[in-house]
């Protein structure tokens, strides 16, 4: 948490890592970044291409997948740090329960979409 | 550049591309923004919101193209966690946007 305040702290430690490694890395990272803006996305989609669903319902999706865009993103940086430190000191790479929080998240967004599409549309 | 052997797994180059395809995602949420603002009817509130939003996929952008442009070296330094951090926080700020936007 502390090379989020003070980032350049990260090129004092260790050895530099060889450049394929950090590439690597920071595709991983963009990756994140992409996950982080597709449910941006779909938080936008989903209140302008379900306009028939009542309104509550229709924020509390949208919202949920904006706030798992927030998550993904601050995740995304976080993780990076960590995985860079990691390379630079020769640990092993840090592990993560994220991707699975983030899945179960997405599918139960997922299914409560496809329960309020099948029963919910009545108006607004 | 010239006389550096090339790397054989073609990492620059995928990294790059990576960040191109990022820049394409990011441009594709803020349209759905504009499409927001513009669908929405949105008063005053609105148009900062999309305003901000344009504003931090122009962030995105610039950071995106400044890596992008460092990609050309044979062996290209790690990402800087100043970008990293600046991309992030373009990547909330859109969210926040839209969550104003939405409501």
């Amino acid at each position: 948490m502390r090379l989020w305040f003070a980032p350049e702290g990260i090129r004092e430690e260790g050895d530099t890592p060889d450049y394929r490694f950090s590439l690597a890395n920071e595709r991983t990272f963009l990756a994140w970044i992409r996950t982080a803006l597709a449910l941006i996305g779909g938080g936008f989609a989903v209140d302008q291409f379900l306009p028939r669903l009542t309104s509550a319902v229709r924020s509390g999706l949208a919202l949920a997948l904006l706030v798992a865009g927030v998550l993904c993103a601050l995740r995304a940086v976080n993780h990076w740090v960590r995985c860079e430190r990691a390379m630079r000191r020769g640990e092993d790479l840090p592990v993560s329960r994220f991707p699975v929080l983030l899945s179960l998240a997405v599918g139960v967004v997922a299914l409560a979409m496809v329960v309020v599409v099948l029963f919910g549309w009545e108006g607004r | 550049m010239t006389g550096a052997p090339r790397d054989p797994g073609l990492q620059p180059e995928r990294t790059r591309l990576a960040w191109r395809r990022t820049t394409l995602s990011c441009t594709v949420v803020a349209l759905l923004g504009v499409r927001q603002a513009l669908q929405g009817g949105a008063g005053a509130a609105g148009a900062v919101a999309v305003a901000l939003s344009l504003l931090a996929w122009l962030g995105f952008l610039r950071t995106a193209h400044r890596r992008m442009a460092s990609m050309e070296a044979a062996e290209p330094g790690p990402l800087g966690p100043r970008r990293a951090l600046t991309v992030a926080v373009c990547t909330v700020a859109l969210a926040v946007f839209a969550a104003a936007m939405l409501y």
